[in-house]
C-alpha cells in the first residue's frame, strides 16, 4: 500500500509540474496573443463573447498578481474551458482534441505493446542463445534504432505506398474519399486497420531494438547468477530455467524502464503521424504549431503528458506486482 | 537502463578507476564496435569541420531540376536544381554543433545537479532527486515543441538552451546514484577528514571517477539533440534559412520529394543521422562494456552454449543502451 500512495503522489506532483508548466510557457509568446488570436477568429467568424476572458485566464495572462492568474488559470482547466481551434473555428479545442486522441492512443498503445512482446521475446531468446546467429542480428538493430521515427516513416511511405509497391494506402487515418462512416462497423475498421499498418509497423520496428538490447544483456547477466547455476544444477527443464527463473528477473529493468521509452516512442510518434497524416494527437500539435494555435498547442501538450504519466503510473503499480522488492523496501 | 547497468557495474567493482580507465581503453581499442563507431563519428566530424569550406554555394540554383545521381552531382539536385550533396555537406557543420552544443551543456546541467544532489544528501538531494525524476517521466519532444513555438524564434542559442534543459535529467539520476556509492569510499572519508573543502572533494576526488559516465552520458546527449533538432527542423520550427540535416528533410517532404520518386532528395540526410547516431552508440556500447564486466568477460561454457566459441568481445553485442539514445 505504501508503495501504492507513493507512486500516485510522485505521478501528481509530476501532472501539477505539467500543468504549471503549460501555465507558464505562454509568457514566452511575444506581443498580445490574446488579440491575435481573437483577431484571427474574427476573420474566419465572429468570436463568442466570452473568449477573450477564456484565451486570457488558459494562457495565463492578464492582470492582476501570479496567483490571481494562476488561479484563473487552473479555474478554466477545472471547467474544461480550453478555447476554440483556430484552423477549424469554431470547433472547441477539447472537441478537437477528443477526436483525435483515440487515434493515438490505438495505433501508439497497441504499437508498444507488440514491439515490447516481441523485444522482450527475441531479447531473451538472443541472451539464451548467446553467440548464436539470432544473437548475432542485434548490432543490425542498432542502425534501425538509431534512425529518427520520422525517417523510417518516409522510407516506409516512399517502398509501400507512394513508389516502388503500391500495397498500403498513402497516409490519412481511414479512407476519407469513400462514403465511410467512421465508428463501429465493418468497412470503416478494415479500412482504419489497413491505414494504420505503415504506422504502426514503423513505431515497431524503430523501438524494438531498445527493448531486445535491453533484455538481451540483463539476460546475458542473470544467466551468470547463482541462482540459474543452481535452477540448472537441480536439474530443471531448460525452458523453465529460461522463462521462470532468467527471463523473469532480467524483464524488470526493462519494465521499471518503461517510462522513459515509451516518452520516447510517444515524441517518435508526432513527427511519424506528420508524415503519415495520421489524424492523431501529434499530426494536430503540428498543425496548431504551424497555425500559432496556441490554446490548441497547449491543449495537446497537457493530454500527451497526462497520457504519459497514466501509462507510466500503470507500469509501475505492475512492476510492484511482478517483483515484491520494490513493495518492501523504499 | 544503461543507467542502472553502468552504476551497478561501477558499484560492483570499485577498480574502475580513473588511472585504470586508461589501460582499459587501450583494450577496449581491439573492439570492433569501438573503432567502427570512433570512425563514423570521426569521418562525421571532419565533415562537418572542413567540408563546408569546400563546398560550393549549396543554395546555387541551376536548370537541373530533380536529377538523379551523376558525376556532375553525386546526389542529384533538388527540385529548384540546388545540389543534395553540397547541401549535405554543409548542413553536417550546423546539425553536429547543435548536437555537440546541447549535449555538452546538458551534461554539465546533469553534474550539477546529480553531483550536488547526491553529495549534499538530505533535503536538498530530496528535492533534486523528484526534479530530476518529475522532468524524466515529462514527455520532452511535445515539451520542446511547445517552448520553441510560443518563443517564436528559430535562433541557434534558445534551441541549444531549450534541448538541453529538457535532456539532462537520465544523466542526473546516474550521475546522483554513482556519487552516492563513491562518498563513503576510504578515500572520500579520508579526503573529508582531512579538512578537504567540499568543492575540492567534488572536483578532485569525485568528478574524475565519474569521469567514463560523465562522457558517456555526453554522447547519449549529443544523440539526443541531434535527433530531436531533425524532428523540430522536419516540422517546419528550425530556422528555415539554416541548412541542417532535419530542414533538407522538411523540404523534401514539403517539396513532393516523396510523390516524384526523388529519393536521392530525402534518403541522404537521413541516413547521415542514423549513421551519426549508429556510430555515437557504438562508442557507447564499448563503453558500457568497459564499465560493465559481465558483458564483456568470457563465462565458462554452459552446457548448450558448449558448441560455440568463446563468447569474447565480438558476440557481446550492444550494450543496453539504445532505448535512451532519444528518438525524433
Amino acid at each position: 500500500m505504501r508503495y501504492v500512495a507513493r507512486k500516485l503522489g510522485f505521478y501528481l506532483v509530476a501532472a501539477w509540474v505539467a500543468l504549471t508548466i503549460n501555465f507558464l510557457l505562454p509568457q514566452l509568446i511575444p506581443g498580445n496573443p490574446v488579440e491575435a488570436l481573437i483577431g484571427r477568429m474574427s476573420q474566419s467568424g465572429t468570436p463568442p463573447p466570452g473568449e477573450a476572458k477564456v484565451l486570457t485566464a488558459l494562457l495565463g495572462l492578464g492582470g492582476g498578481n501570479i496567483v490571481v492568474k494562476y488561479g484563473r488559470y487552473l479555474d478554466g482547466l477545472v471547467h474544461l474551458r480550453l478555447g476554440l481551434s483556430i484552423a477549424d473555428f469554431p470547433t472547441p479545442v477539447s472537441t478537437e482534441i477528443s477526436q483525435s486522441i483515440y487515434w493515438t492512443l490505438i495505433l501508439v498503445g497497441t504499437a508498444t505493446v507488440i514491439s515490447f512482446v516481441l523485444g522482450i521475446g527475441l531479447g531473451a531468446l538472443a541472451g539464451w542463445k548467446r553467440g548464436s546467429r539470432l544473437d548475432a542480428i542485434i548490432p543490425a538493430t542498432t542502425l534501425l534504432t538509431a534512425m529518427p521515427y520520422f525517417f523510417l516513416a518516409l522510407i516506409m511511405l516512399y517502398l509501400f505506398s507512394s513508389n516502388v509497391w503500391h500495397v498500403f494506402p498513402q497516409g490519412q487515418g481511414y479512407d476519407t474519399n469513400s462514403e465511410l462512416s467512421p465508428g463501429w462497423n465493418l468497412p470503416f475498421l478494415a479500412s482504419a486497420v489497413q491505414h494504420a499498418i505503415l504506422p504502426a509497423l514503423t513505431i515497431v520496428l524503430s523501438s524494438i531494438g531498445g527493448w531486445l538490447l535491453g533484455m538481451r544483456n540483463m539476460m546475458v547477466s542473470t544467466l551468470s547468477d547463482d541462482y540459474v547455476v543452481a535452477a540448472e544444477a537441480k536439474g530443471l527443464r531448460q525452458r523453465r530455467i529460461m522463462i521462470g527463473y532468467a527471463a523473469r528477473n532480467a524483464v524488470l529493468p526493462s519494465v521499471s524502464g518503461f517510462a522513459i521509452s515509451l516518452g520516447f516512442v510517444v515524441s517518435g510518434a508526432i513527427a511519424m503521424e506528420y508524415v503519415f497524416s495520421y489524424p492523431g494527437l501529434g499530426e494536430k500539435l503540428v498543425q496548431a504549431v504551424n497555425n500559432n494555435d496556441y490554446p490548441l498547442m497547449q491543449g495537446i501538450f497537457l493530454v500527451i503528458t497526462f497520457a504519459v504519466l497514466g501509462a507510466n503510473l500503470v507500469v509501475d503499480l505492475l512492476h510492484g506486482f511482478i517483483d515484491p522488492r520494490t513493495r518492501l523496501s523504499r | 537502463m544503461t543507467a542502472t547497468n553502468v552504476v551497478a557495474a561501477v558499484a560492483a567493482e570499485p577498480g574502475v578507476d580513473a588511472h585504470r580507465f586508461g589501460g582499459r581503453l587501450r583494450e577496449a581499442f581491439r573492439s570492433p564496435r569501438l573503432v567502427a563507431g570512433t570512425a563514423i563519428v570521426g569521418f562525421f566530424l571532419l565533415l562537418g569541420i572542413i567540408g563546408p569550406f569546400f563546398a560550393a554555394n549549396p543554395n546555387q540554383l541551376s536548370r537541373t531540376e530533380l536529377a538523379p545521381p551523376s558525376l556532375a552531382h553525386w546526389l542529384g539536385t533538388t527540385q529548384i536544381g540546388q545540389d543534395v550533396f553540397e547541401q549535405l555537406v554543409v548542413s553536417t557543420r550546423a546539425s553536429l554543433a547543435i548536437g555537440i552544443g546541447a549535449g555538452l551543456l546538458a551534461t554539465v546541467v546533469s553534474i550539477v545537479i546529480g553531483i550536488s544532489g547526491g553529495y549534499a544528501g538530505g533535503f536538498l538531494d530530496e528535492a533534486l532527486s523528484l526534479l530530476s525524476n518529475v522532468v524524466l517521466v515529462i514527455p520532452t519532444l511535445p515539451l520542446v515543441i511547445v517552448i520553441i513555438a510560443d518563443l517564436k524564434s528559430n535562433g541557434l542559442g534558445p534551441l541549444i538552451v531549450v534541448i538541453a534543459l529538457t535532456s539532462w535529467a537520465a544523466s542526473a539520476r546516474v550521475l546522483r546514484a554513482q556519487t552516492l556509492s563513491v562518498r563513503n569510499r576510504e578515500y572520500v572519508l579520508a579526503a573529508r577528514a582531512a579538512g578537504e573543502r567540499a568543492w575540492r572533494i567534488v572536483f578532485v576526488e569525485i568528478l574524475p571517477n565519474e569521469l567514463p559516465i560523465i562522457v558517456s552520458n555526453f554522447i547519449f546527449a549529443t544523440i539526443f539533440a541531434i535527433l530531436t533538432q531533425a524532428a523540430l527542423a522536419f516540422i517546419g520550427l528550425g530556422d528555415p534559412t539554416l541548412l541542417t540535416w532535419g530542414n533538407m528533410l522538411n523540404l523534401a517532404y514539403n517539396d513532393q520529394a516523396l510523390s516524384v520518386g526523388a529519393w536521392w532528395w530525402f534518403i541522404p540526410p537521413g541516413l547521415c543521422i542514423a549513421l551519426l547516431g549508429m556510430g555515437l552508440a557504438l562508442i557507447n556500447f564499448s563503453l558500457d562494456e568497459l564499465l560493465n564486466p559481465r558483458l564483456r568477460v568470457y563465462r565458462p561454457s554452459r552446457l548448450r552454449t558448449a558448441g560455440s566459441g568463446p563468447a569474447g568481445e565480438g558476440t557481446a553485442g550492444g550494450g543496453p543502451a539504445l532505448d535512451r539514445g532519444g528518438k525524433g
